[in-house]
């Protein structure tokens, strides 16, 4: 075991608590929510070969604050790397344990024997007992920390199976899709902005006496309904919310960037070279821009809750129940055993979007009708408005060459809070807790810290081996919500700075990989450019000049997944990316096809940020509603992808979705650069950026 | 005013009594019990609410009720039969087309209506055909790969 535990085994130390005889195989547990990433699939082969067991006679059970370990949040990549750890550990030690007990029945060493599909062998013959059997024998109730030794693992590449695959398919495994008996359905009105009132004098009697409505709850600002079907709830929910006026919207211009820039804000040093930076110009003084990204899941965000004679009981898609249930237990002034909250699978989850505000509206509403559990499906339009926005940001980007090679590098990120999820700073962060009359304060938002891979500055830090000083302006008063969207910071961080280091290269006639090579030290770094120029040999070469290619290198948050990514892009009526190739290095790979689904998935989510997004604003308002408003990559729109994993079994797995996002940006913003000869600056890039860079230049 | 509307769903013939304006897709999900078929957006921008009503791909989510009398309903539920699964599942199945899987009862419904066709399909056929259908995790790849094994496997691939 590692000097530091993996958070898990502080919260839930004993091997019980993650793993238990049942039948002829073990039910494990996991405090890591399946957020479609296949998560759970990996968990399973962990457990399954420290338990020496087929998969099939696993079950696992996913977060609860009523039965699973307490591991936070399950976010930033750190599912395999924090909890793969713990169940890993937990269940190498109930292995452990077992053949302990069996030797003693054997009277034989321990380490004569082996398991075989849970049959206990000794010296390669069958010896009557199984693991499942030993286990319901030995003390479970044990320090895992006493006990574990990991086997480590062979990989597997043909058990791809991920298996809750099926009802995703053609079942209903969603919080969307629970109906229980008695069940009402919620509906709730979005303020335009968290700062906006209803009016004092609002009369709910004409809403009470629409067909089906069973409740209008009002607690506020905070304003819902309950009714009896949900189409009864749809039409009554239409009804009012033409009737309803909302007040005290700020006057704000629509533009995020002409605020971040205005403001006052400090730009605080957060790394400074001992040597200082060169006094000569900068060679590249670049700054580029994003606007603010929805989320925008297939799913609107939705819950179910219920309150009984115990308490409450809420179905959740957050990414984490516990730091959920605490919050809740705030704003409704009730002990946190009295909430108990069950993780339930919800739409693809891409970094803090609307689950946990749902949910604490869901309560709000359900606490109208005592007994009856409530579902709350927020429309697409709510989803739009109010759920945790993508950071705007601007990043500039100062470069100094020497002797064709980076010599000294200024990174300054401009950019709004990228974490404000429940328990962050202690504070509740939940939207409606903001609103009901005496609600808990939602203050501006500090910057995650360094050690969780910083939010604004994340990957401000270039990967290259030049002295760089690092600074971060945090504008934390704007009146949009912001939160954690896959990969912070570093999208824009990284297609910045590599859109710096290709200006750079460029204007001294050097080759993309060749050219950071030469400012390359990291030697994992290195062999994940070498790969990407191996598996980029047949796009490379082969430009025209409406066809070109470009390259992004990054570390994710310094200290995790490498990626280099190839981007070949076409310019016709419009920007096309063709073929796009991924050299990724994430430590032990644990489930192979679950890593390429991801980077693939990355990917595509990376360039449709990068072609096509950008959340509309009026004032204060976010202005999409639909689809047509917030249009995103389309299938005929994908590129064919190749990815080449690069395996490193001695070394702890990385999560690998967020890793490539900045990588892919910058792969594109190069491969437009080397067409037209200068940097594209803002994002997304468009056709008609492009033709305005080209006639400024 | 409710109505009784009688149509087949999977084969089976059902009956719901509701408003005729109520979309299929609330009939299907709330009253019919069969929950594959998903809202994502409620105005044919998703394509998670995707079935088949007599051979053609719809949006259920802004199809009325009483339009679908006395047709044949086809959603994601018929392609796990008691006689075996569907290719278009097992494809899906084999290549792990997906990561939440959110869109993906509408994306095979869609998909199933274009090769129930029998016109030979390629690749960028079927992508084109999906244009209405999104996917926010960016499992597009694996998801043409899947239909066009199935494709294959009906037959129907160029
Ligand atoms: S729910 Fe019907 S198209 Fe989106
Ligand atoms: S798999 Fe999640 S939206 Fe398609």
């Amino acid at each position: 075991m590692s000097a530091k535990l993996p958070p898990g085994l502080e919260t839930a130390p004993l091997v019980s608590d993650w793993v238990r005889p049942d039948g002829d195989g073990f039910a494990v547990r996991t405090g890591r929510a399946e957020l479609g990433q296949g998560v759970q699939a990996a968990m399973l082969r962990i457990a399954a070969w420290e338990l020496g067991l087929p998969v099939e006679r696993l079950t696992i059970t996913g977060p609860d604050t009523g039965a699973s370990p307490n591991e936070g949040v399950t976010a930033g990549s750190l599912s395999m790397t924090q909890g793969g750890a713990a169940l890993r550990a937990a269940t190498s030690a109930a292995r452990v344990l077992c053949l302990a007990e069996a030797g003693r029945q054997l009277n034989t060493e321990a380490g004569r024997l082996a398991v075989i599909d849970g049959a206990v062998l000794e010296a390669g013959v069958d010896t009557g007992l199984t693991l499942p059997v030993l286990a319901t024998r030995v003390d479970l109730d044990v320090p895992v920390v006493d006990h574990a030794a990991p086997l480590g693992q062979p990989l597997d590449a043909d058990d791809t199976s991920r298996h809750d695959l099926r009802a995703r398919l053609t079942g209903a495994p969603f919080v969307h899709d629970l109906s229980p008996e008695g069940l009402l359905h919620g509906r709730v009105f979005a303020p335009p902005s968290m700062a906006a009132r209803l009016p004092d004098a609002l009369d709910l009697a004409p809403l009470e006496a629409r067909p089906g409505v069973v409740a209008a709850v009002r607690d506020g600002n905070f304003l819902g309904l309950v009714a009896e079907t949900s189409a009864a709830a749809d039409s009554a929910a239409a009804w009012f919310e033409a009737r309803l006026e909302w007040e005290g919207l700020p006057i704000v211009p629509s533009d995020p960037h002409s605020l971040l820039e205005a403001s006052t804000a400090e730009m605080e040093q957060l790394e400074v070279p001992e040597a200082g930076l060169p006094s000569s110009e900068p060679v590249i003084d670049i700054t580029c821009r994003r606007p603010f990204l929805s989320h925008a899941p297939m799913g609107p965000s939705a819950a179910m809750a219920q309150w009984g004679d115990d308490g409450l009981t809420v179905w959740s898609h957050s990414q984490g129940v516990y730091p959920l249930r605490d919050a809740m237990a705030r704003v409704l002034d009730l002990p946190q055993d009295a909430i108990r909250v069950i993780h339930t699978p919800g739409p693809g989850c891409y970094g803090h979007n609307g689950a946990d505000d749902v949910a604490l509206d869901a309560a709000l509403l359900a606490r109208a009708v005592p007994g009856h559990p409530v579902r709350l499906v927020w429309s697409r339009a709510t989803e739009f408005r109010t759920a945790p926005l993508g950071a705007a940001m601007a990043t500039r980007v100062r470069l100094w060459m020497e002797d064709g090679h980076l010599s000294a590098a200024r990174v300054s990120v401009t950019s709004p809070p990228h974490s404000t999820r429940p328990g962050t700073a202690g504070h509740v962060y939940l939207r409606a807790g903001a609103m009901i009359e005496g609600g808990t304060p939602f203050p501006p938002a500090p910057d995650l810290p360094a050690n969780r891979g910083n939010g604004a500055a994340r990957n401000a830090r270039p990967i290259y081996a030049a002295p760089a000083l690092v600074e971060r302006k945090l504008v934390d008063d704007l009146p949009w919500r912001t939160s954690a969207l896959r990969a912070l910071g570093g999208q824009l961080n990284v297609f910045a700075i590599e859109t710096g280091v290709e200006a750079a290269l460029m204007a001294e006639g050097l080759d993309p990989f060749d050219g950071r090579l030469a400012s390359l030290e990291d030697t994992r770094a290195r062999t994940v450019l070498e790969k990407l120029r191996e598996i980029g040999a047949d796009i490379i070469g082969t430009e025209e000049p409406d066809r070109s290619w470009g390259i992004g290198l990054a570390r994710y948050k310094n200290v995790a997944a490498w990626a280099g990514v190839l981007a070949e892009i076409e310019l016709g009526d419009d920007i096309r990316v063709t073929r796009v190739r991924a050299a990724v290095d994430t430590g032990e790979v644990i489930h192979p096809d679950g890593a390429r689904n991801q980077i693939e998935g990355g990917i595509i989510q990376a360039l449709s940020w990068t072609l096509k997004e950008a959340v509309p604003l009026d004032g204060a308002r976010v202005a999409a509603e639909s689809w047509e408003d917030y249009p995103i990559l389309r299938f005929s729109e994908v590129p064919q992808i190749e990815t080449a994993l690069i395996h490193r079994p001695e070394d702890p797995p990385y999560g690998c979705a967020e890793a490539v996002a900045g990588p892919a940006s910058a792969a594109v913003g190069n491969a437009v650069q080397r067409m037209i000869g200068v940097p594209i600056r803002d994002l997304p890039i468009t056709r008609e950026r492009i033709i305005a860079a080209v006639s400024e230049a | 005013m409710a109505d009784t509307v009688a149509f087949t769903v999977n084969g089976k013939a059902v009956e719901v009594t509701a408003d005729p304006g109520l979309p299929l897709l609330s009939a299907l999900r709330e009253d019919l019990g069969l929950k594959s078929t998903r809202f994502g957006c409620g105005s044919e921008g998703c394509g998670a609410c995707t079935v088949i009503v007599d051979g053609t791909a719809r949006f259920s989510c802004t199809l009325p009720l009483a339009d679908v009398a006395g047709q044949e309903v086809r959603t994601a539920e018929g392609l796990a039969g008691p006689d075996g699964d569907h290719p278009l599942l097992t494809a899906f199945l084999d290549h792990q087309a997906g990561q939440c899987g959110y869109c993906l009862p509408g994306i095979l419904m869609r998909a199933r209506a274009l090769l129930d066709r029998g016109e030979p399909v390629d690749r960028a056929r079927v992508a084109q055909e999906l244009d209405g259908n999104l996917c926010r995790c960016g499992a597009h790849a694996r998801i043409l790969d899947a239909i066009m094994d199935a494709a294959r496997e009906m037959g129907v691939a160029t």
